[in-house]
């Protein structure tokens, strides 16, 4: 009975190795398929109870970890609060993270591969893991200048502004209201917490929203600045080149006619490039958009960023869109930023942006650097464009910001204008529909001759009257003030 | 006989009794059982538990009491068998503890306190099984009796009163405060019947039919016991809704009857009806279908599956336990074992994984592995046929357990409920596997006890006529 049994013992072998292959498989090859689960509770309890790394606005933390009595150890808090709630986003226990606490996670939570040494150095000396900070690109300044400008708007507004600096696309300040209390959704009372949420989540006026990067809305007269760059680059126009001025523009294909807002002519039937921009000139802008073909126009939209997600520091990005336009009627509509031309405020930041760095766009970013639980810099942000670079040549930067100026001195963007510095600027007011209030849009930078911030803002719903509503008189003061706040 | 072979046509080989090689064995399974209660004390409450002097002691008294009983009760038996369940046992008491304080469970309800006393209980049984069992042989006189036992046992839990539903498995029996699972019990004496059987019936069932591929295949008439071990295993599976068991009792069945026989054909026809009775079951029974599906697509059924019932939650937390551990594990008391229902039970292989990494689990398997291994050395250096069948049942049910369970809760096959020998809580399986223990060492005593005078041919002889005498029932030394 011998060789049967040590067949049998050959068979008994087998089986334990087979449970051995399978347990390294389980524990070693496949473990980190298991760990990435969202729903593993195992690997959220964790991130939720851990010290993560402080997102930081200069020396100052927006968002901290602090200990806690309960069995999770750390407590989430944001002293940045409402005015920096869109940037942080929040850390919650049952709704998940947004903002920069979810797009830089594996840094805050100390897993990123950058913090690789860090994480061997915890192990051995036997110290509690730290999470990696994030500094951010953000001016205080600036971003009080923002919170403080929109909030001024008063209640039941929804607006958001971003202010990037040109040269290097670094973002300076991001605003959005409405907007939410963080600590209430990270506190660890999940009772309390659900009923922040809930109330947020239901609320119309969407607080939870970060509108400079998620709201794509019709640009408006702020898009005039992308025609008249087409313009310069394909039609060989410069300021004071002659453009149609009348009261009021035949659509062909159609019934009917596109008028200025005012319903009279921009200052003759012939006028300059200049004067069309400062008065924001409907009729001149729209024949523009029948004359170029609406791939120039598409191209040109494309190289200021339309259709690209350039954002990789925080999201989701609402991507802006150009679409193609089926026939004239249509493209001078989209020639003035209406049709279906949608645009977010950080979009048209960076076309101001864009025109003010002599024509090359800037990739935007909100990381500065991340540094480890010691503050060594592991990674630093760094200024690159984004594609199809340059929108326009030097040249036709330096005649946009021309006309850009004079819009300001002379034109529809007179609330922006500073004392002492040379200001460039677009309001905007896009139509929505019969029913809804118009948009208010603007965009400006400062100092025109070297510029070192470019702004948007836009007021999607305000308490303002319809006929009050329009780009300068709601944005402008805002675009100034962050302008101010940068330059002194 | 083949199982014996005249001493003097080879050199005899004595075996030594190793005595103190177990002793020292012993002193390193003490040191991983006591070391790990007190690595889990300073894990969890970052203290020694108070209570290691009075745990150690009585750990330490066990397991001297064991090793003197093997002196004096069994003395050439394998020195490696009782070190390794001693280590099993003991590092499964200070899992449990881990457990225990996870769950945050009270002084008086600790599943550890509880387990200590069933291992004590173990290892009187382990004693008295020694004591009142000179000689494995005369065991093979109640092949019957065992049978008629198993049967009995298996009945029981079906009984109204004393019969106890847990967790959708009627295996349980109510002694008084206590339950139990006859099963357990009813392992032991299978195997016993098994062996018992099978060694005088084996030339007969030997006997070749049809050849077929290569393989003799039994003659028809033959296939009685193997049908009616069939049958008995499927009502188990269907009645008693234990997958496990009945995987367990048929496996055994068929391995020992072709040990018995040399016929591999006995291992195709037995595994054709068992995939068949599988299939039929498969079928016929949703909870047999759950099992598999749940194996088979975990993550459909977690947390819950689509019909808001079935879940694999049990399954899934065990996994990510064993991922969260990783190679080396979290360290006792950094884990969260507590998320794994029933760790302390079926699912205390992932519990360990968890905070003890893949080291420690591949550390354990290869400790049921050498179990296995020394069971099987002991079959083949037994002297008579009872003896080689008995080992090899007793040693094919530790792996089959070993494997059904710890297969069960990696995923490597379909979840069926069965302990994991000498580590998971449960009195009734940590008793009978002491006197499973009990039994191999017996076997292995005899086995590597030196004849008791030198043979010559006179006394070859006498032997001879007296394997004879066995065989028919009459033995009587």
């Amino acid at each position: 009975m011998n060789r049967p049994i040590r067949t049998l013992s050959v068979g008994c072998l087998i089986l334990f190795v087979a449970l051995m292959l399978n347990l390294t498989y389980v524990q070693f090859f496949k473990a980190s398929w298991y760990n990435d689960r969202a729903d593993n509770r195992r690997v959220t309890e964790e991130a939720y109870s851990q010290q993560r790394g402080d997102i930081l606005v200069g020396k100052k933390a927006i968002a901290t970890s602090k200990p806690s009595d309960d069995k999770y150890e750390w407590q989430r808090t944001y002293p940045g609060g409402k005015k920096y709630a869109p940037i942080t986003g929040f850390m919650s226990y049952s709704y998940g993270q947004t903002g920069i606490e979810r797009s830089q996670d594996s840094v805050l939570s100390g897993q990123d591969n950058k913090l690789f040494t860090n994480r061997l150095v915890d192990l051995v000396t036997n110290s509690e893991p730290a999470g990696g900070n994030v500094e951010l690109t953000i001016d205080s300044k600036v971003q009080d200048a923002a919170y403080e400008g929109l909030t001024a708007l008063g209640e039941d507004v929804q607006a958001a502004t971003v202010a990037i600096e040109p040269k290097t696309g670094r973002i300076l300040a991001m605003a959005s209201t409405p907007t939410f209390n963080p600590d209430k959704l990270a506190t660890h009372d999940f009772g309390s917490a659900k009923k922040s949420y809930d109330q947020l989540a239901k609320d119309d006026n969407e607080p939870l929203l970060n509108r400079s990067i998620q709201t794509a809305l019709p640009p408006g007269s702020t898009f005039k600045l992308v025609t008249a760059a087409a313009a310069i680059e394909n039609l060989g126009m410069d300021g004071d080149s002659k453009v149609y001025g009348g009261a009021s523009l035949d659509l062909p294909g159609t019934d009917t006619d596109l008028p200025n807002l005012n319903g009279t002519s921009c200052g003759g039937e012939e006028i300059t490039l200049t004067r069309a921009l400062e008065v924001s000139c409907n009729t001149a802008f729209g024949s523009l958009g029948m004359e170029l073909s609406d791939e120039e126009m598409q191209d040109q939209a494309e190289a200021f960023g339309f259709g690209q997600d350039y954002l990789d520091d925080i999201g989701p990005l609402a991507v802006s869109q150009y679409p193609d336009n089926d026939g004239k009627a249509e493209q001078a509509r989209a020639a003035i930023g209406q049709q279906s031309v949608i645009a977010t405020p950080l979009q048209m930041a960076m076309v101001s942006a864009g025109i003010a760095n002599g024509g090359e766009v800037m990739k935007p970013y909100l990381v500065d650097r991340v540094t480890s639980s010691s503050l060594d810099v592991i990674d630093q942000g760094n200024p690159t464009t984004i594609d199809n670079q340059p929108a326009v040549s030097q040249d036709t930067a330096e005649i946009l910001t021309q006309m850009m100026v004079s819009t300001v001195d002379n034109g529809t963007a007179e609330a922006a204008a500073i004392d002492g510095v040379s200001v460039a600027g677009k309001t905007g007011t896009a139509q929505s529909t019969k029913e809804r209030a118009p948009y208010a849009w603007f965009t400006s930078f400062a100092p025109a001759e070297n510029p070192s911030i470019a702004v948007a803002v836009m007021v999607q719903k305000s308490g303002t009257e319809r006929s009050e509503i329009a780009g300068g008189r709601l944005g402008g003061p805002i675009a100034k003030a962050m302008m101010e706040a940068a330059i002194s | 006989m083949s199982g014996f072979t005249p001493a003097s046509s080879m050199p005899v080989f004595v075996h030594r009794s190793r005595r103190g090689a177990e002793l020292v064995l012993l002193i390193l399974a003490l040191a991983v059982g006591i070391g790990a209660y007190a690595a889990v004390g300073l894990g969890v409450q970052e203290k020694i538990p108070v209570d290691i002097v009075g745990y150690g002691t009585w750990l330490v008294a066990l397991l001297v009491a064991a090793h003197i009983g093997v002196r004096l009760l069994a003395p050439y038996a394998d020195p490696v068998l009782l070190p390794l369940v001693a280590m099993l046992n003991g590092f499964g008491l200070a899992v449990i503890h881990r457990l225990d304080l996870a769950a945050g469970a009270s002084e008086s309800d600790a599943f550890a306190r509880q387990q200590l006393i069933w291992m004590t209980i173990g290892v009187v049984l382990f004693l008295i099984t020694l004591f009142v069992v000179p000689d494995h042989r005369t065991l093979q006189r109640f092949t019957y009796t065992a049978g008629l036992g198993a049967v009995v046992m298996l009945i029981l839990p079906m009984l109204p009163i004393i019969g106890k539903q847990i967790n959708g498995a009627r295996i349980w029996i109510n002694l008084g405060p206590v339950s139990f699972q006859p099963g357990e019990v009813a392992k032991v004496l299978l195997v016993i019947c098994f062996a018992g059987y099978l060694a005088v019936h084996r030339d007969a069932l030997a006997l070749a039919g049809r050849r077929f591929a290569g393989i003799d295949l039994p003659r028809g008439r033959d296939l009685g016991p193997l049908l009616m071990m069939w049958v008995i295993s499927l009502a188990i599976l269907v009645l008693q809704r234990d997958l496990g068991s009945s995987l367990l009792f048929y496996g055994l069945f068929v391995v020992t009857l072709y040990v018995a026989t040399e016929r591999k054909g006995w291992i195709v026809v037995g595994g054709l009806l068992f995939a068949g009775g599988v299939f039929a079951a498969l079928s016929l029974f949703s909870h047999v279908r759950v099992r598999v599906f749940t194996w088979l697509d975990p993550f459909k059924y977690y947390p819950v599956g689509d019909d808001g019932v079935t879940s694999s939650g049990q399954l899934v937390e065990g996994l990510f336990g064993m991922s969260w551990g990783g190679m080396i594990g979290r360290g006792f008391g950094s884990g969260e074992p507590w998320r794994i229902p029933y760790a302390n039970s079926d699912f205390i292989i992932p519990a360990i994984g968890e905070e003890l990494g893949l080291t420690a689990l591949l550390a354990l398997l290869l400790c049921y592995g050498l179990i296995v291994e020394r069971g099987l050395r002991t079959a083949i250096v037994a002297r008579d046929d009872f003896g080689k069948l008995l080992s090899v049942g007793l040693a094919t049910s530790v792996a089959l357990q070993t494997f059904v369970v710890v297969g069960g809760v990696t995923g490597l096959i379909p979840l069926t409920g069965l302990t994991t020998p000498f580590l998971s809580y449960g009195g009734s399986s940590l008793v009978a596997n002491w006197v499973i223990v009990a039994l191999l060492l017996r076997v292995s005593d005899q086995s590597r006890r030196p004849l008791p005078t030198a043979p010559s041919d006179e006394d070859l002889a006498a032997e001879e006529t007296q394997i004879v005498k066995l065989d028919k029932g009459a033995m009587t030394k």
